[in-house]
């Protein structure tokens, strides 16, 4: 009998991180904090903390070298790598903003950070399957972690409701994935992607179980029509989770997109149409619905579905031309989302039974209460709205680009459009900052902690820097997906 | 290609022919001597004394969850077993990691004192 042969530098990162959660879950019973409190939890923060910058330096120790192994099952390429970046850095920002966040309302803190790293671990397993089986077991470990800490706000209906929708319609769209890739497996006799890209038939098989996966692939980049459970639970998770999600899940889920569709074993053209229809419908349902939010977190919600049908151009402008800028974007998306996340939490009310939900009031007169916080969340908002020069304008530039390039301008014209319409309800946000004074909707939660303090700073100096050096960072990352397209 | 799954089909078709004439058959021949007994819903032989939608101590499903997961890992250790001899010190390194991210999920269930009952 062969044993398969096992090469662990591939999946170093991930190991890093598993046995960080391990040892997290542990923690609390060590040492003389043997009870819950804020001490206790930052203790536990920091070692996840460590193990997130320790697997962060093997992923970047890795850059340059592509292997595949653990019986073909998982690929060690520059994009994985990136990816494990982008999610490692929408972990550490969103492990930040909970360090103060987390001990006002639970006690489980151990728990907290176990599961949120497990939710790590399966992000980057994610990005790193080259195996349909492989993929959703990934897709399931960061999706159970996730539904967990959905809920995590125990004292409050809107979570549990929001947890129950989330695992029944997340549980659903499971279901269509592994049903998608049954039926490509009966096409081809493999859950290889390698295999099933030489051997698809092309024909009703390939077809439908390709479009099953789109499906389930949808759900968690929370696509129109697939978006429904998006808002309730954005809002219903506690704040440093919708922030984490909103960017981890989505990097995730593009990334194995991408390595799906590049197997496809399905014309370009027939998917692309596809998913341009699918980016249309994505970028407009969410920018037209946020229009209307009163909530912060209910319209940063709506906007993270806008902003996955911007990424969404950049899959359809395929792996050439698009790869490069949707890992662009999304390295310019976590710096900004979860940036105004950070602000947002600072607007909700504390307590335990209380509804702790920022409106858009609570925002009135923030520059003359804190002048640089309401200038730091206007930075944010622009960049979302994709104004010069900040991160998200040349991230909305480089996936135009692209559509333009491969031929679908009317695509990009749609996006153009889309971000002119974006632009009123990041604005409204702002006007409210510095065009009102502050009555008795107003809030901030005082004093501003170091951690989310240095949270809000790295997402700001973040969202600067990729803005300024965007050229040679868009570079670095083009060769990351030419080095993929190639393949 | 398709031709390869003939016997399955002919074991649903058997499966669901045999089911039909399991439940058609008795009622057509079998002899009806109702009486109270034969006339719950679940017949088992015993009179049930209480009804069956009542509270139970919460502990029984805790207890029934460790269950469960502690016996799917013996269960997984059967196969692994057998093929002992094979997979030589390798196979016995990675039980052992097995084990080991087993038996932290157990100290964290025994520390947050699931094992007792009050």
């Amino acid at each position: 009998m062969n044993l398969p042969h096992i090469d662990f530098s591939v999946i170093t990162p991930e190991l890093i991180v598993i046995a960080t959660a391990l040892v997290v879950m542990l923690a609390e019973f060590v040492g003389a904090h043997a009870t819950p409190s804020p001490t206790r939890s930052h203790r536990i923060a920091l070692i996840a903390l460590l193990g997130l910058v320790l697997a962060a330096l093997a992923a970047v120790a890795g850059l340059g070298r592509a292997a595949t192994d653990i019986q073909g099952m998982l690929v060690a390429d520059d994009l994985g790598r990136y990816l494990e970046l982008v999610v490692l850095l929408a972990a550490a920002l969103g492990l930040l903003l909970a360090w103060d966040y987390l001990p006002q309302f639970t006690k489980m803190h151990s728990e907290y950070y176990a599961l949120y790293l497990l939710a790590v671990v399966g992000m980057m397993f994610m990005g790193k399957s080259t195996e349909l089986i492989t993929l959703f077991v990934s897709l399931e470990i960061l999706s159970v972690a996730l539904y967990v800490l959905t809920g995590f706000h125990r004292g409050q209906l809107a979570a549990g409701e929001a947890a129950l929708k989330y695992f029944l319609l997340g549980a659903f769209s499971s279901a269509f994935f592994i049903y998608g890739a049954a039926l490509l497996y009966g096409d081809t006799g493999s859950t290889h992607l390698v295999d099933i890209a030489a051997r698809a038939s092309g024909g009703f098989l390939t077809l439908a179980g390709l479009a099953l996966l789109l499906v389930g692939f949808g759900f968690k980049l929370a696509v129109v029509p697939f978006h429904m459970w998006t808002p309730d639970v954005y809002q219903g998770a506690p704040t440093p989770v919708t922030a984490f999600m909103s960017v981890g899940t989505k990097a995730a889920a593009f990334v194995a997109l991408f390595r799906v569709l590049q197997a496809a074993g399905v014309s370009y053209a027939t998917w692309s149409l596809v998913l341009a229809l699918l980016a249309t419908l994505t970028m407009t349902w969410g920018n037209l619905a946020a229009l209307r939010q009163s909530s912060l977190k209910r319209m940063l919600a709506y906007s993270s579905i806008a902003h996955a049908g911007y990424m969404l151009i950049g899959v359809t402008a395929g792996m050439q031309l698009g790869l490069s800028a949707v890992l662009f974007y999304l390295f310019a998306y976590a710096f900004m989302n979860i940036g105004a996340f950070a602000v947002v939490s600072l607007l909700e009310r504390p307590g335990y039974h209380a509804t702790q939900d920022a409106t858009i009031d609570a925002a009135r007169g923030l520059f003359a209460r804190k002048p640089l916080l309401a200038v730091v969340m206007a930075i944010f908002l622009l960049s979302l709205a994709g104004v010069p020069p900040l991160a998200g304008f040349f991230g909305k530039l480089y996936l135009f680009n692209a559509a333009v390039q491969s031929g679908w301008i009317w695509l990009a014209i749609v996006g153009m459009i889309n971000s002119v319409v974006s632009a009123y309800y990041y604005l409204r946000v702002t006007v409210l900052m510095f065009m009102t004074e502050a009555d008795e909707t107003s809030f901030l939660r005082s004093p501003l902690s170091n951690a989310t303090g240095l949270a809000i700073a790295v997402a700001m100096v973040g969202t600067l820097l990729l803005g300024i050096f965007a050229g040679p960072w868009l570079q670095q990352l083009g060769q990351a997906a030419l080095a993929f397209a190639g393949s | 290609m398709m031709i390869d799954y003939l016997p399955l089909l002919i074991l649903f078709v058997v499966a669901a022919v045999f089911a039909a004439i399991a439940i058609i058959m008795p009622s057509l021949i079998g002899p009806k001597n109702p009486n109270k007994m034969k006339q719950e819903p679940i017949e088992s032989g015993m009179i049930p004394f209480t009804d069956a939608r009542q509270r139970f101590p919460v502990q029984y499903y805790m207890v029934a969850v460790l269950f469960i997961l502690f016996d799917i890992e013996v269960v997984f250790m059967y196969p692994w077993a057998v093929l002992l001899n094979k997979l030589k010190v390798f196979g016995l390194i990675e039980m052992g990691f097995f084990l080991l991210i087993l038996l932290i999920g157990y100290v964290y269930v025994w520390r947050k004192g699931a094992f007792e009952w009050d």
